[in-house]
C-alpha cells in the first residue's frame, strides 16, 4: 500500500541524531555532498561561461577568445538586449501564451487522467493510448495541415484581428494545449494509479459527485506530480518558438523566443549580446521553478496528509 | 473522510476569474487595433531584424511618410524566420510590399503567381544597369523586383600583412596558388575558411565555376539544366582540391566569424567573403587595414568579368489590396535619394542606383562600387541562384562532404546529380 | 479498463453517474479529446496521407504512391545517418542519462542540507532556450576558441569536436544528457516523494543495506514512474531536435530525423510530401518502441 504520508522529515537512511539536526558529519554524508557539489558545478560550468561572456564586449572576446581573463566587465549588454530587441512587449506575449496554456493543460489532462484511472469507464485504456501516442511525433510534422486548418477557421474580429484563427494567440494556445495534454495525461495517469482507491471510494459512499471526487479528493494528492509537470510545461511552452513562428505572422505578436532571434543579425551576431538576452529570457522559467520547487523537494511537506 | 489539503486551495472562482482576465487580455489588443483602421497606409514586411538595418530602414520610411503624407506600417520579423516562413506568409496575409532577394529565389515565387508585376514602374526607372534589370525579371520576361542595395564578394586581406611579407595581389589563379604556398611557408593559414553554417563556401565554388567555365554555364548549372557529372564541373572541384591544403583545416567546425577573426588576428592571409562579413570582426581601429581584391582569373576567355553580388530589394505581393499605394512606395524606394538615406547608416552595402551619391561611403564601399560597375555579369550567390531546397539540402551537405574528403570527386558529383534530378523534377 | 480499479474493487456495486456527473464528464473529457483528435491526430493522419503525395504547399497535390519512400531510402544521403544517430540517442539517454537522473534523485531525496541548491543547478540546463544552447556548445566545443580545447592545450593539433563527423555526435549526446538528466530527476523526485518511508524503515529493520532496500523495495514501487520515464526517454530521443539544430543545423554527422523533417517541411521550397514521409518513418519507429514497452509493462502489471 502506498500512501502519501510523511510523518517525519528524515528518511530512514542511517542513524539520525535528533529530529532534523545533524551535528555529527558522517564521512558518508561528506562524500555525498562532495559528489553532488561536483556534479552541480559541472552542470553549472557551461552556463557560467555563457554568463561570463555576456559581461564582456564582443571586441574583447573576438581578440582574446572566450576563455580568457576579463579586461572589461559590465552589464551593458543586458540593458542593450532588453531595449534593442523590444523584450518588454515580447515578454508579455509569452506570458499570454504560456500561462493560460499551462493552466488549461494541467486542468484538462488531470481530469482525463482521473477519468481513465479512477472512474470505471469502458475504453479507458484505449483513451490513454490515444493520448500518449499522439505525442510521439515531432512538432514539425503536423505544421502544414494545422496551418491549412487554421486559415480556414474564421473568428470574429474581437477575437482575432486577422479574422481567422491563423495569426492569433488562440491558435498557438490551442495547439500547445492539444500537444501537451497527451503527455500530461500519460504522466498523471501513471501517478494516479498509485493513489489509494479507498479514499475515493469513501468519497463516493459519502455521496460525492465526479467533480468533487476529482477536485477535492484526487487532485490535492497529485500535488508533487502537478508541480513537477507545471514546471516542465511552463518551461516548454515558454521556450517554444516553433508554434508561434508558424501560426503568427504579425511581428508584434511573437513571443520572447523570437525576440531573441531579433538579436541575431543577418550577418553579424554579437554572441555576447545574445547570451545576455538569453539569460534575461530564461529568468521567468527559473522563477517558476524556484516557486514550485518546494512541492517536489525532498524534506518537509507543509501540512500532513492523513488518510 | 475527505482529504484536507493545505496550500493547494485554488478556489473555482479564482480559476474562472483568472481565465476571464486572460481571455480579456488576449482580445483587448485586437479591439484596440480595430479602432485604428487602415486609412492611408501601406504595410511593409521587413526581415531587417537586427539593430543597424532596422534603424536605417526606419529613417527611409519616415522620409517617405513626410514626402507622401501616407503611413508606412512596418512588420518586422527575424531574418531567418522570414525566409523560412515565406511560403506561409505569401499564402496567408502578406504585407503589401516586402523585402526579398533578386534572382531565382524571386523568380520561383513569381512563377507561382504570388508576386505582382511592375513592368510599368520599370519603364520610369533610371539608374539601374542592364545586369540589375535582368536579375529583377521573372522567367516570363516581366519585371517584379525593385533592387535596393547589394554587396560584392571578393577576396579580403589585411594590407599590413601583405606589406609586411611583401605579397602582391594575384591576378591569375596560378599566382593565387603560388601566393597561398608562400603564405603557408611563412607560417600563416593561407586562406581562412569557416563553413559550419554551410553557405560561406558557396562563394568560393561560385567564383571558381564562373572563372573556369563562364557565367552562362554557371547560371545554367544553377538552374538545374546541366549535369553535375559534366567534366567541367569536376574540373571546378579539382581546382578547389588543389587549393584545399592551403585552406584552414577543420572548416566544418568553424563559423565564418571565427574565420574572419583569424584574419583580424593576422593568423591567416586571405579569405573569400562578402563585403559585410569581415568588418564587424575587426576592432574598430583595425578596420582601415582591411582591403579586398577580385577573385583571380582562371580562363582568360572569361577573365574577371563576372562578379558575385547578391541584390536585396522589394517585391509587391499579388494578394495585396493596396496595389496603388504599394507601387507608390516602390517608386520612391527606387530613387537614389531613398538609397542614400539607408546607406548613410549601413556601411556594409552599396546602392543599386548608380545615380546615388557615394559621398558617405567608406574606402571599401567605394572600391566595391568600382568592382560591381565594371562587372559584365552579376551572379546572386548560390542560395539565391538556384532552388532554395537544392542549395540548402543538397549543396551545403555536398560541399561539407567535399571539405571532409576532397579526393572523392566522382562519387560526390554523382550523388549531387541524382539528388538534383529528384528535386528539380518537382519544378 | 483501468487494471488497478478492476483488481482492487472487491465489490462491483452499481455505480451510477448523476446527470450532473455526466455533464461534467462530457465537457471536461470532451474538450481534451476533441482538441487531441482535431489538432493532433487529425493532422497526423493527414500527414500520413500527404506522405504519398508530392506537394509544395502552394500548388496542386500530386499522388506519387511510394515514390517518396523509395527516394528516402535510396536517394537521400542524410537519411541513414539520421536513423543511426537517433538510435544512438535512444541508447545513450536510456543507458547513461536516465540512470544518472535516477541516481541524483535518489541522493537528493535523502534530504541533504543544500538539496534546494543542487536541484536548482541540476535543473538549470532544462530551462535554457535554443539560442543559448547553440552558443554554449560553441563556447565549449569550438576548435579554435572553445573551452575544452583551451583546457586540453594542444595548439598544434586541436581536436575538432564539432567539425569531425565521427566525434561531434558524442559531444552532442553529452549536451543532450546534460539537459535530460535534470528533466528525469524532477520526475523521479516527485515519484520518490510518494514512496512510503515506512517501507524503507521496515526493510532497514529487516537488515537490508541501502542499495538492497533501494533495488528491492523502492524501485518496484516506482514502477509507474519508471514507465513514464522510459517512455519519455524514448520519445525525447526520437524527437531530438533543439541542440543539433542550434549547433550546426543538423549536418556533417549530426543528422537527425526531426531535422530532416523540418528541412523539408518548413523551408522555402517545401517538399511537404517528402517531409511527411520522413515523419511517418519516425512515427513508425516511435510507435514500435512505445507499444512494445507499454504492452510489456501492462502484461507485467497483470501478473504482479
Amino acid at each position: 500500500m502506498i500512501t502519501d504520508i510523511r510523518p517525519a522529515p528524515a528518511p530512514a537512511a542511517g542513524p539520525v541524531s535528533g529530529p532534523g539536526r545533524r551535528r555529527r558529519v558522517r564521512p558518508g554524508r561528506l562524500g555525498l555532498h562532495a559528489f553532488l557539489m561536483t556534479v552541480s558545478l559541472a552542470f553549472l560550468a557551461p552556463l557560467l561561461l555563457a554568463v561570463y561572456a555576456s559581461l564582456r564586449p564582443y571586441e574583447e572576446t573576438a581578440k582574446y577568445g572566450y576563455f580568457s581573463f576579463p579586461r572589461h566587465l559590465s552589464f551593458d549588454y543586458y540593458r542593450q538586449a532588453f531595449t534593442d530587441s523590444g523584450m518588454g512587449k515580447y515578454f508579455l506575449n509569452s506570458i499570454l501564451i504560456a500561462v493560460p496554456g499551462v493552466l488549461l493543460t494541467l486542468f484538462l489532462a488531470s481530469f482525463v487522467a482521473f477519468s481513465v484511472t479512477r472512474l470505471k469507464m469502458r475504453g479507458g485504456l484505449v483513451l490513454l493510448m490515444v493520448f500518449t501516442a499522439g505525442n510521439l511525433l515531432p512538432q514539425q510534422v503536423i505544421v502544414t495541415p494545422l496551418y491549412v486548418l487554421f486559415t480556414k477557421i474564421e473568428l470574429p474580429y474581437w477575437m482575432s484581428d486577422s479574422m481567422t484563427m491563423y495569426d492569433s494567440y488562440w491558435a498557438v494556445i490551442a495547439v500547445q494545449v492539444a500537444f501537451q495534454v497527451g503527455f500530461c495525461v500519460f504522466v498523471l495517469a501513471n501517478f494516479m494509479r498509485t493513489l489509494p482507491i479507498e479514499i475515493i471510494e469513501a468519497a463516493v459512499v459519502d455521496g460525492a459527485g465526479v467533480w468533487t471526487r476529482y477536485w477535492r479528493v484526487t487532485l490535492p494528492l497529485c500535488r508533487p506530480a502537478l508541480a513537477a509537470l507545471g514546471t516542465l510545461q511552463f518551461t516548454w511552452m515558454y521556450n517554444d518558438f516553433l508554434w508561434a513562428l508558424v501560426f503568427i505572422s504579425d511581428g508584434d505578436k511573437l513571443p520572447v523566443t523570437s525576440a531573441l532571434n531579433n538579436l541575431r543579425g543577418q550577418f553579424f551576431t554579437d554572441y555576447n549580446l545574445l547570451a545576455a538576452g538569453s539569460v534575461l529570457v530564461a529568468l521567468p522559467t527559473v522563477l517558476v521553478f524556484l516557486l514550485l520547487q518546494r512541492h517536489f523537494i525532498a524534506g518537509l511537506t507543509l501540512g500532513a496528509n492523513k488518510g | 473522510m475527505a482529504q484536507s489539503s493545505s496550500g493547494h486551495r485554488i478556489s473555482r472562482r479564482t480559476l474562472l476569474r483568472g481565465t476571464a482576465i486572460g481571455a480579456g487580455a488576449v482580445t483587448l489588443p485586437a479591439v484596440l487595433t480595430a479602432c485604428g483602421g487602415p486609412g492611408n497606409e501601406v504595410k511593409m514586411g521587413s526581415n531587417a531584424s537586427d539593430a543597424v538595418p532596422r534603424k536605417a530602414f526606419a529613417e527611409v520610411f519616415a522620409a517617405y511618410e513626410k514626402k507622401s503624407d501616407k503611413k508606412v506600417k512596418v512588420n518586422t520579423v527575424n531574418h531567418e524566420a522570414f525566409q523560412e516562413g515565406i511560403n506561409r506568409y505569401l499564402k496567408g496575409t502578406p504585407d503589401d510590399v516586402f523585402m526579398w532577394f533578386a534572382g531565382y529565389r524571386m523568380q520561383f515565387f513569381a512563377e507561382q503567381g504570388q508576386l505582382a508585376e511592375i513592368g510599368d514602374l520599370w519603364k520610369g526607372f533610371s539608374g539601374f544597369s542592364d545586369a540589375l534589370k535582368k536579375q529583377s525579371t521573372g522567367k516570363d520576361g516581366k519585371q517584379y523586383f525593385v533592387p535596393y542595395y547589394y554587396y560584392p564578394w571578393a577576396v579580403f586581406y589585411r594590407k599590413s600583412v601583405f606589406e609586411q611579407h611583401g605579397y602582391e595581389i594575384p591576378k591569375t589563379f596560378d599566382a593565387f596558388r603560388a601566393l597561398a604556398k608562400r603564405m603557408d611557408k611563412d607560417g600563416l593559414d593561407a586562406i581562412a575558411f569557416g563553413d559550419k553554417d554551410g553557405w560561406p563556401a558557396m562563394g568560393t565554388f561560385d567564383y571558381l565555376n564562373m572563372r573556369a567555365n563562364g557565367y552562362d554555364f554557371h547560371v545554367s548549372l544553377m538552374g538545374g539544366k546541366e549535369s553535375w557529372t559534366d567534366p567541367r564541373v569536376k574540373h571546378v572541384f579539382d581546382l578547389w582540391r588543389g587549393l584545399m591544403p592551403y585552406h584552414q583545416q577543420g572548416a566544418n567546425g568553424r563559423t565564418w566569424q571565427e574565420a574572419a577573426q583569424s584574419l583580424a588576428q593576422k593568423k591567416s592571409g586571405m579569405a573569400v567573403f562578402g563585403l559585410p562579413h569581415p568588418g564587424q570582426q575587426f576592432a574598430a581601429a583595425d578596420r582601415e587595414d582591411l582591403d579586398f581584391f577580385p577573385f583571380p582569373e582562371i580562363d582568360s576567355a572569361y577573365g574577371q568579368d563576372a562578379v558575385e553580388a547578391p541584390i536585396d530589394g522589394f517585391l509587391l505581393a499579388k494578394k495585396s489590396k493596396r496595389q496603388k499605394e504599394g507601387k507608390e512606395l516602390l517608386k520612391y524606394l527606387a530613387t537614389p535619394a531613398a538609397e542614400e538615406i539607408y546607406l548613410k547608416r549601413d556601411p556594409n552595402n552599396i546602392a543599386c542606383n548608380d545615380k546615388a551619391s557615394a559621398s558617405s561611403y567608406n574606402a571599401l564601399q567605394k572600391k566595391a562600387v568600382e568592382l560591381v560597375s565594371g562587372a559584365k555579369q552579376i551572379s546572386q550567390f548560390m542560395d539565391r541562384d538556384t532552388r532554395p531546397d537544392f542549395a540548402s539540402q543538397v549543396m551545403i551537405r555536398a560541399i561539407q562532404q567535399f571539405i571532409n574528403k576532397p579526393d572523392d570527386i566522382d562519387t560526390l558529383t554523382k550523388d549531387i546529380e541524382s539528388q538534383k534530378k529528384t528535386i528539380f523534377a518537382d519544378s | 479498463m483501468p487494471l488497478t480499479t478492476a483488481r482492487r474493487a472487491k465489490r462491483r456495486g452499481p455505480r451510477r453517474f448523476t446527470s450532473r456527473d455526466l455533464a461534467v464528464i462530457g465537457v471536461l473529457l470532451g474538450i481534451p479529446v476533441l482538441l487531441d483528435l482535431a489538432l493532433v491526430w487529425g493532422p497526423t493522419l493527414a500527414s500520413i496521407g500527404l506522405s504519398f503525395t508530392s506537394w509544395d504547399g502552394i500548388g496542386d497535390l500530386h499522388w506519387v504512391g511510394f515514390d517518396n519512400y523509395r527516394n528516402l531510402f535510396t536517394e537521400y544521403p542524410p537519411f541513414w545517418p539520421a536513423v543511426r544517430n537517433n538510435l544512438l540517442w535512444v541508447a545513450f539517454l536510456g543507458c547513461v542519462a536516465t540512470p544518472f537522473g535516477l541516481l541524483l534523485a535518489v541522493l537528493l531525496d535523502k534530504g541533504v542540507r543544500f538539496s534546494r541548491f543542487y536541484q536548482s543547478t541540476l535543473y538549470m540546463p532544462v530551462v535554457l532556450s535554443l539560442a543559448i544552447v547553440g552558443f554554449i556548445a560553441q563556447l565549449i566545443f569550438s576548435r579554435d576558441q572553445g573551452a575544452l580545447n583551451a583546457i586540453l592545450g594542444d595548439k598544434s593539433h586541436p581536436v575538432d569536436w564539432i567539425g569531425d563527423p565521427d566525434l561531434n555526435i558524442w559531444m552532442v549526446l553529452l549536451a543532450a544528457a546534460w539537459r535530460h538528466t535534470g528533466y528525469v530527476m524532477i520526475l523521479y523526485l516527485a515519484g520518490l516523494k510518494s514512496v512510503d518511508p515506512s517501507l524503507k524503515e521496515a526493510a532497514a529493520i529487516d537488515g537490508a543495506s541501502e542499495t538492497q532496500s533501494f533495488f528491492r523495495v523502492v524501485l518496484p514501487t516506482l514502477r509507474p514512474v519508471n514507465v513514464i520515464v522510459g517512455v519519455i526517454t524514448v520519445i525525447e530521443a526520437l524527437r531530438a531536435f533543439d541542440i543539433v539544430y542550434a549547433i550546426n543545423h543538423g549536418r556533417n554527422g549530426l543528422e537527425l530525423l526531426s531535422v530532416l523533417v523540418t528541412d523539408n517541411i518548413l523551408g522555402e521550397a517545401s517538399r511537404i510530401g517528402f517531409g511527411s514521409a520522413i515523419a511517418v518513418v519516425l512515427l513508425t519507429v516511435s510507435l514500435g518502441f512505445i507499444v512494445t514497452y507499454l504492452v510489456q509493462e501492462l502484461r507485467g502489471e497483470k501478473k504482479g
